[in-house]
């Protein structure tokens, strides 16, 4: 028996590091509808893709004989990055820039169109198997030790992997954050969140701006994708559903609209499903339900979420 | 031919050419570049590299045959495309119709991709860019709102159609067992199709009429199935479909009136997002409450519907009969056939279904219909006006949930199997893709659509690893095709006008 306040550490850590995964996804959504007032369906779809590329980066680097995982790492970060920028202009170029003003509709319709497309699509080019890949980062920090009832040592520790996942998501934010207050380009995104003909008045490029911000939420999800590859170890072209609802539902708990909001949401969303998983009766089967009873809660309650603005009806 | 063509800029073309393929190159490269199969106790990565040249050269072309289109070169496109089709024809053909045995050696050689489907779909793209470009049509961008103008002209037309295209259409419906014979697998697509048409007609109620995006509806559906299938397996309970029918719309009704209480003040795309979040809910806890649903592996040996008593097996239980022995007696001779049931089902939902039309129909005519149309439109000037927002949107949501209901004890009955597999999101997905493909609020856009995308799929089986594929394709497409549906044209129910003059305008 390990002792209850171990467990609990151990609960708080997975949590913490299964809420940044939301959170990154997340952000992409709330970017998204703030910028654009639309929920981008396929979202979690191309957090999906990131992860599938990330691990075939993997193999492709053991193909070409760099099997030193840092370095491997790395590449499969910055691999999973380029092509899901890639993916997410795309997807706003075809999809969704040639329904921009039309019906609110008809863009939700072709982003669920999209979503199916394109788990099909790495359904059929890479199988509908789980594809598994091994640990890359054995062993971790003991932390401390505790002697529990039956006089064995139980060791409490922080794992490598755990602790490289949150260094590499606070290390992204904190360049996310300075791209989006301190860059002409996080310049340009808030003022055409606030005012789209009002910036193109002033020579800003919307439709730039808004490719930009889709490619932006594709690399934060490449991001995503590259962690939960590491953390599960298994994937399949199913993970961008359930993942992209939640996260959905972070961004609403934290405020749709507020980048620290999604992040915030992201981490509670991710600290309830594990909690919950640990602690309650049949919690794991029951997790996802306590997640969506707290969505329809906050919604009721606090419907513009923790961090948002209220929103003004106007006529 | 190039009369109105314009002076090309090779740069510029080269330019916006390469970038598309280099895209496509960003898209393919991992994903269609590398495969990732497994081999006996681990994985390998296998290339394709040849499908990713394939794919940014087809992109590249592509391309300067669309910029070529725009700036009025018709006739280089003509011969291009056309070029390029007629060699994929050679590959494609069975050699016994067209090709001899060496032009299909060679065709090989250059032959993009392996999966045939594909290779049709490159050669469908030509055809249609040689076509386009014969037709002395202008760019697409240049006309887009006369386009727009002619699609609303033609829903128009079809809603004035529909006055007497409707009756027709339900003639053909009610005629079409007897057409399709005895054909038992089209039975069965027939019976899927109309299923799909009433939950799209119900949840027209939802979403065309009020307004309310519903991305849940398939947890309405799944607490009828589950009704009657509870009801009619339960020991000591054993009720008969046209018992639970009532049951399970009354609590599919109070399912969607629970969760519409509370979250229906919500706006549009929270309330997207809050009723898939409870269609998951519903899922999940079907598939996991045990000792109520029997989890994951559903409820099996639901009975089927029987006629005033009569049954449709070849023998029917103790102190029943079966419909082919009574019709036998009383009228003339017939064999059994497994058919027969089939039709019977068929015109059980037809019937279902022409309800929900006959309601949704009336109910535009009488107050509450009005209030859900005026509540779409603008909710602030109802609240002004008295309508009390939350109650009506509650009603149509019960109302639509209730409709699910009834089709979901219909399913229950026809697949004589229930489990959480059959509501999964993605129905909700396609049951709302059918309502607004078609055209919010319209009837036959409905029709249409699932004709399009249940039907369709159906005959297609034998490609059906591209089904899906070629589904989520399909509703990105007609969507950027027809932004507001496919039969949409959205006329005012009252006008200030006497009734009877004017014309639309």
């Amino acid at each position: 028996m390990q002792d209850s306040f171990s467990y609990f550490f151990n609960q708080l850590i997975s949590g913490i590091s299964l809420g940044f995964v939301y959170g990154l996804i997340a952000i992409g959504y709330t970017m998204v509808y703030g910028i654009v007032g639309m929920i981008n369906f396929a979202h979690g779809e191309i957090f999906m893709i990131g992860a599938f590329v990330a691990l075939i980066a993997f193999f492709i680097m053991d193909a070409i004989g760099i099997g030193w995982v840092p370095v491997a790492i790395v590449a499969m970060l910055l691999l999973s990055m380029v092509i899901n920028a890639a993916y997410g202009w795309t997807l706003e170029r075809v999809a969704y820039r040639p329904l921009r003003g039309s019906t609110r509709l008809a863009p939700l319709i072709t982003a669920i169109g999209m979503s199916i497309f394109l788990q099909n699509y790495v359904q059929l080019l890479q199988g509908a198997r789980p594809r598994p890949l091994r640990p890359l980062i054995p062993g971790g920090i003991e932390l401390w030790t505790v002697k529990t009832p039956d006089n064995t040592d139980y060791t409490v520790q922080i794992s490598y992997m755990e602790l490289m996942i949150i260094v590499i998501t606070v290390v992204l934010m904190a360049a996310f954050t300075y791209v989006i207050t301190r860059t002409p380009l996080g310049r340009a995104q808030r003022a055409c969140e606030q005012d789209q003909k009002m910036a193109a008045l002033l020579g800003i490029n919307v439709n730039g701006t808004i490719a930009a911000t889709f490619v932006l939420a594709a690399v934060l999800a490449a991001v995503a994708g590259l962690i939960y590859t590491l953390r599960y170890g298994s994937i399949d072209f199913f993970i961008g559903f359930l993942a992209g609802v939640k996260a959905f539902t972070a961004a609403v708990l934290g405020g749709i609209g507020s980048l620290p909001g999604a992040m915030l949401g992201g981490v509670l969303i991710g600290l309830i499903e594990t909690f919950f998983a640990g602690y309650a009766e049949r919690g794991s089967e029951y997790k996802d339900v306590a997640v969506f009873m707290v969505l329809v809660v906050v919604l009721i309650f606090r419907p513009t979420g923790l961090l948002g603005k209220p929103d003004i009806e106007k006529v | 031919m190039t009369t109105d063509a314009r002076p090309l800029d090779y740069g510029a073309m080269a330019k916006e050419a390469g970038l598309t393929a280099f895209v496509v190159l960003m898209l393919t490269i991992v994903l269609v570049g590398f495969e990732l199969r497994d081999v006996p106790g681990a994985l390998a990565l296998f290339t394709r590299f040849p499908d990713v040249l394939a794919a940014c050269l087809i992109a590249f072309f592509g391309r300067i045959a669309v910029i070529l289109l725009r700036e009025g070169y018709r006739g280089a496109v003509v011969v291009g495309a056309g070029a390029a089709a007629l060699l994929l024809l050679i590959g494609l053909l069975p050699e016994t119709l067209f090709g001899t045995a060496t032009a299909r050696e060679y065709a090989e050689a250059y032959m993009p991709f392996s999966a045939p489907v594909v290779r049709w779909c490159v050669f469908a793209a030509a055809v249609f860019l040689a076509v386009r470009a014969a037709l002395a049509r202008r760019s697409v961008r240049a006309d887009a709102k006369s386009r727009e103008a002619a699609a609303d002209r033609a829903g128009a037309t079809v809603q004035h159609v529909a006055r007497y295209a409707g009756p027709l259409l339900g003639l053909c419906a009610v005629a079409l067992p007897v057409a399709l014979g005895h054909d038992q697998q089209a039975m069965s697509v027939a019976i899927l199709v109309m299923t799909y048409i009433m939950l799209g007609w119900g949840l027209n109620i939802v979403v065309g009429l009020a307004g309310l995006l519903d991305l849940g509806y398939v947890a309405f559906y799944a607490v009828g199935a589950y009704t009657f299938a509870l009801l009619a397996t339960t020991e000591g309970i054993e009720w008969s479909f046209w018992v639970c029918l009532p049951l399970a719309g009354l609590f599919a009704g109070l399912a969607g009136v629970l969760l519409g209480f509370p979250v229906l003040r919500l706006r549009g795309d929270y309330l997207a997002i809050v009723t898939l979040g409870f269609g998951e809910i519903v899922r999940v806890v079907l598939q996991n409450w045990y000792g109520f649903t029997n989890g994951a592996n559903g409820i099996s040996g639901i009975p089927r519907p029987t006629l005033l008593g009569l049954s449709w097996e070849e023998e029917a239980p103790e102190g029943q009969m079966a419909f082919w022995q009574w019709f036998s007696k009383n009228f003339w001779e017939v064999q059994y056939s497994a058919t027969h049931e089939k039709i019977f089902l068929f015109y059980i939902i037809l019937g279902l279904a022409l309800v929900v039309n006959w309601f949704a129909l009336r109910a535009r005519r009488m107050p509450i219909g009005r209030a859900w149309e005026a509540l779409r439109e603008d909710e602030i000037a109802c609240r002004s006006l008295g309508i009390n927002p939350t109650n009506t949107k509650l009603t149509a949501f019960g109302v639509g949930a209730m409709f699910g209901g009834f089709a979901g004890s219909f399913f229950a009955t026809s697949q004589g199997f229930v489990s959480p597999e059959s509501f999964v999101f993605i129905e909700s997905a396609i049951i709302l893709a059918i309502v607004v493909l078609g055209g919010f609020g319209s009837q036959l856009g409905v029709v249409l659509a699932a004709l399009l995308l249940i039907g369709l799929p159906e005959a297609f089986r034998e490609v059906k690893d591209f089904r899906m594929l070629a589904f989520g394709l399909a509703m990105v497409g007609i969507m950027l095709w027809r932004p507001a549906g496919l039969l949409a044209h959205r006329e005012p129910t009252v006008r200030l006008n006497a009734p009877g003059k004017g014309k639309t305008p």
